[in-house]
C-alpha cells in the first residue's frame, strides 16, 4: 500500500503525517508513508487545499487533518 | 535546516559579537531603541490589539468554510464570480504564504485558469485580516483603509491583465477531477457566525480605540469614555454565545488555531521590531542609519521614490506582519506617505524566494510580468496616495 500526504510544510500537514504514521505502526499494515512537497506534484492531484491524503493514487481527504479512525478505514480495507 | 546552514549562522552570529563596536554611542543608541521600541510594542499593541485578532484569524481558519470559498476556483465557475472571490478570499483563506501556494499551483493547472489563480496569489498574503488590523493600528487608519482599497483592486486587475496578456496558452492546461475540502455540517446559522465574527471585531474596535486628541469633545470622546464597559461588555455576548451555540470541541480547535498562530507570528513579529528598532529607531528617535539616507532614497512623493519602495518592497521577504514595524520606523525616519504605500502593495506578496517558487509552477515569462504588473501598479498606487495625503 502506498500512502501519500500532501503539503508543503505547513504546521498541519506535519500533523497529517504524524497520525498517519502512528496509524500505520499502530495496525502493523505494510504501508509506504511518503510526503509530498512539490508544488506541481500536489497541484497534478487537483487538489484545492493542503494538507491531503491520497492512499493507492485515491484522494482520501483535503483540507484538514484527518482523524486516526478516518485513516483506519481507508487502510484496512 | 541543513547543518552547514546552522555552522554558517553560528559563525556569522559569533563574528558580529566579536567585531562590532559594541561601546560606541551610535550602537548603544541603536540597541537601546531596538528594545524601547519593542517596549512599546508590549504596552500599545500587543494585549488590545494583537491578542483579539489571533483570535479573529484563529475563528475564521475554523469556522468559515473553506469548501463555500473554493468552489468558485473550479474550472467551471463563472468568471466574474471567480475574480471577486479571488481578491477578497485573502481575508478568509490565507494567513500563511503555505497555504497560499499550493492553492494557486492547483487553481492555475486544474482550476479557473491564468487570472483568478493570480489574483488569488496576490490577494492571499496582501490583505489578511491580521495585516490589515495592525495596519490601521500601527500606521494609521487611512493606510489600512488604502492597504486593503488597494489590495483588492489590485487583485483584480492583476488577474485581469494576466489573462489579456496569455490568452491563449490558458487552453493548455490539464484537465481532471478536482477535490474540494469536504463541506462540513455545522449546528449554527450563516447568521449566528456572522453575529460571532462582528462582536469579536467589535472588541477589537473597541478595546483598541485610540484616544482622541486632548480637549476634543463630542462621540469620540464619549465612546472613547465608556470603552472598556463595552468592551466587558461585549466580551459577556461573546462568552454566552460561546456556551450557547459551539460545541466543546469547536471551542477547543477555536483556541488551538489562535494559538498556532500566535506561536507562527509573534515570535517573528518580535524580530522584526527588534531589527526596525535597532536600524532605524522608534519615529523622532536615531539609530544606526542616519534619517537623511532614508528621506534621500524615498523621502517625498517622487516617481523615484515611489518605483524604489516598490522594488525593494518586490524583492525583500517580509515575515508576516514585520513589514509594519519596519515601515513605521521608515516613515519615522522620513520615508513619504506614498512611498509607504507602495511598499505595502508590493511588499508582502511578492519576494524573491516566492517568485522562483511561482516560477516552477508557471514559468518564469509569466512570472515576471504578473512581478512587472505589481511593482507598476504600486508605484501609480503609492504616487496617487502620496499626492492625496499631502
Amino acid at each position: 500500500m502506498e500512502i501519500k500526504i500532501l503539503g508543503p510544510g505547513c504546521p498541519k500537514c506535519k500533523q497529517t503525517e504524524d497520525i498517519v504514521k502512528a496509524v500505520v505502526t499502530e495496525t502493523g499494515v505494510d504501508a509506504k508513508v511518503e510526503k509530498v512537497r512539490d508544488l506541481m506534484k500536489i497541484a497534478g492531484y487537483g487538489i484545492f487545499g493542503t494538507p491531503a491524503v491520497v492512499v493507492n493514487g485515491e484522494v482520501k481527504s483535503v483540507g484538514k487533518v484527518p482523524t486516526k479512525e478516518e485513516i483506519k478505514a481507508w487502510i484496512e480495507k | 535546516m541543513k547543518e552547514r546552514t546552522k555552522l554558517l549562522l553560528i559563525i556569522l552570529v559569533f563574528l558580529a559579537c566579536y567585531y562590532v563596536p559594541w561601546s560606541h554611542s551610535t550602537i548603544r543608541q541603536a540597541g537601546l531603541e531596538a528594545f524601547m521600541m519593542l517596549q512599546e510594542y508590549a504596552r500599545e499593541h500587543v494585549l488590545t490589539c494583537l491578542i483579539p485578532a489571533f483570535f479573529i484569524a484563529g475563528a475564521i481558519a475554523v469556522f468559515v468554510s473553506q469548501s463555500a470559498v473554493l468552489k468558485y476556483f473550479g474550472a467551471t465557475a463563472k468568471k466574474i464570480l471567480s475574480y471577486s472571490v479571488a481578491s477578497i478570499s485573502g481575508t478568509v483563506l490565507a494567513v500563511c504564504s503555505c497555504t497560499v501556494l499550493p492553492l494557486f499551483a492547483s487553481i492555475y493547472t486544474r482550476g479557473a485558469g491564468i487570472g483568478p489563480a493570480t489574483a488569488f496569489l496576490y490577494s492571499g498574503p496582501a490583505i489578511n485580516v491580521l495585516a490589515i488590523v495592525l495596519t490601521s493600528k500601527i500606521l494609521g487608519w487611512q493606510m489600512g483603509l488604502a492597504r486593503a482599497v488597494c489590495a483588492v483592486i489590485f487583485a483584480v486587475v492583476t488577474g485581469l491583465l494576466m489573462a489579456f496578456f496569455f490568452r491563449k496558452d490558458d487552453a493548455a492546461r490539464t484537465a481532471g477531477q478536482v477535490y474540494i475540502p469536504d463541506e462540513e455540517d455545522k449546528g449554527r446559522t450563516l447568521l449566528q457566525d456572522a453575529f460571532y465574527m462582528l462582536t469579536m471585531v467589535l472588541i477589537l474596535v473597541f478595546a483598541a480605540f485610540a484616544r482622541p486628541e486632548a480637549g476634543s469633545t463630542g462621540l469620540w470622546h464619549i465612546i472613547f469614555a465608556v470603552r472598556w464597559y463595552v468592551t466587558a461588555f461585549l466580551l459577556t455576548v461573546l462568552f454566552i454565545m460561546l456556551k450557547s451555540w459551539f460545541t466543546k470541541e469547536e471551542r477547543l480547535n477555536w483556541v488551538q488555531s489562535t494559538w498556532g498562530f500566535m506561536k507562527q507570528i509573534l515570535p517573528l513579529l518580535g524580530a522584526g521590531v527588534l531589527i526596525a528598532g535597532f536600524m532605524l529607531g522608534r519615529p523622532g528617535h536615531s539609530a544606526l542609519i542616519s534619517e537623511h539616507y532614508i528621506q534621500a532614497l524615498v523621502g517625498g512623493n517622487s516617481l523615484w521614490a515611489n518605483l524604489f519602495a516598490s522594488v525593494s518592497g518586490a524583492l525583500m521577504y517580509f515575515a508576516t506582519l514585520t513589514e509594519i514595524p519596519i515601515l513605521q520606523s521608515l516613515m519615522g525616519a522620513g520615508m513619504g506617505k506614498g512611498p509607504a504605500l507602495a511598499l505595502l502593495l508590493a511588499g508582502p506578496a511578492l519576494s524573491l524566494p516566492n517568485m522562483l517558487v511561482i516560477g516552477g509552477v508557471m514559468g518564469m515569462k509569466k512570472t515576471l510580468t504578473f512581478c512587472l504588473i505589481i511593482v507598476v501598479l504600486s508605484t501609480i498606487a503609492g504616487m496617487g496616495y502620496g499626492w492625496i495625503s499631502g
